[in-house]
């Protein structure tokens, strides 16, 4: 899922300083699952931002509402009516959430109310971790199912570095070198061999350099 | 109007197995605690969500007490825990706002413990009447001009 974390409110209430009324938008898929912009964060953001906005003596009103997916038109339909009647919307939906309502409503300021920060899973309760970099093409079955280009801070792909000390990253020690890591792996599935084989140099060209990435499926268009 | 005539609006969310109890116990002992608190009975601390301490603050709260279980001694064992963490990130939140910290507290008794409780609660009282009204509030300088005027 894709994790994000809220701005500061003074942040957002800066953003949003210029308007009279504002919807702030919650999403209920990926950034409910985070706990950074599903119903419950739409209130408290909400709330925040209506006192912080007195304390400030500015005249804010802001609605709330929360649909079931910001990416996805036939969900956005449903927030038609609360964001004409508002001047601008928060969206607290990741980044592509903010561009889909920003493309559909062309008369109104979107704003995010979030920092997208990345593609992860939910380690434990309250701790989320990066475990996909959306790289383009994926190497992840050559490494024992460990990604190298997300989990090692140097991003090499013919690993260990070097510089890693017992199991730890180098760079950081706080989190584990994702080469023991796969080493480790490969042993438990009996494919250490793999570490034998020089990578090539990736191809980049699928990765986030050459602007927007599109997909197109020809036998589902219509 | 000045500090001294001042007198604060409190909210305090009362676990029912602890503070809740305590704050009866006083009743009953005939221990005089300051009539600004209005308390809310909660089934644990860990039930209150961090909305209703933003809300009683939208509302007009000078300040918001919540009183829990001793730690280790939660009903639900750990009901208190997670209601201090909640607490802690509120006052943060508080601070970002522009609302001093000192106007949201997380207390701990068990349900004999009436002389601390309402000990907790005149401090609680006298904290807030030192910061002053909450500017959000009717007693606010702001609401009195604007309403005045």
């Amino acid at each position: 899922m894709i994790v994000a974390e809220r701005k500061k409110i003074p942040e957002l209430l800066n953003i949003v300083r210029a308007h009279k009324k504002v919807l702030v938008l919650g999403c209920g898929t990926c950034v409910t699952v985070c706990l950074a912009g599903g119903e419950r964060e739409v209130g408290i953001i909400s709330s925040a931002l209506r006192i912080a906005s007195r304390l400030q003596g500015l005249d804010l009103t802001v609605e709330e509402l929360t649909i079931e997916r910001q990416c996805d038109n036939v969900f956005i339909e449903q927030a038609a009516d609360a964001i004409e009647r508002n001047d601008a919307v928060l969206s607290l939906g990741c980044g592509a959430g903010v561009q889909a309502i920003a493309e559909r409503y062309r008369n109104k300021p979107v704003y995010a109310g979030l920092d997208t920060t990345f593609i992860g899973i939910l380690e434990e309760q309250g701790v989320w971790t990066e475990k996909c970099a959306a790289c383009g093409s994926c190497v992840l079955h050559e490494y024992g199912g460990i990604c190298p280009v997300t989990r090692c801070a140097k991003r090499m792909l013919n690993g260990p570095c070097g510089g890693s000390c017992e199991d730890r990253c180098e760079v950081r020690p706080d989190v584990p070198c994702a080469w023991q890591l796969i080493y480790t792996r490969l042993k438990e599935i009996g494919q250490l061999d793999r570490l034998r084989k020089i990578a090539p140099p990736k191809n980049w060209n699928r990765s986030l350099d050459g602007g927007q990435r599109i997909v197109v499926r020809q036998d589902h268009r219509i | 109007m000045k500090n001294d005539e001042f007198e604060p609006k409190i909210l305090a969310f009362c676990c029912h197995y602890c503070a809740y109890a305590a704050a009866d116990l006083a009743g009953t002992m005939r221990i005089q605690y300051p009539p600004n608190v209005r308390i809310v009975r909660t089934p644990c601390t860990g039930r209150l969500e961090t909305e209703y301490f933003l809300k009683a603050f939208e509302n007009g709260a000078d300040g918001v007490l919540v009183a829990g279980c001793l730690e280790g001694g939660c009903h639900f064992t750990n009901g208190n825990l997670y209601a201090r963490k909640r607490v802690d990130s509120m006052r943060q939140m508080l601070e970002e706002m522009g609302l001093e910290k000192e106007r949201l507290r997380m207390v701990n008794v068990s349900a004999s413990m009436a002389r601390p409780l309402a000990d907790l609660i005149l401090d609680m009282v006298e904290t807030v009447r030192k910061l002053g009204p909450s500017p959000l509030g009717k007693n606010s300088r702001k609401h009195r001009l604007e309403t005045a005027s």
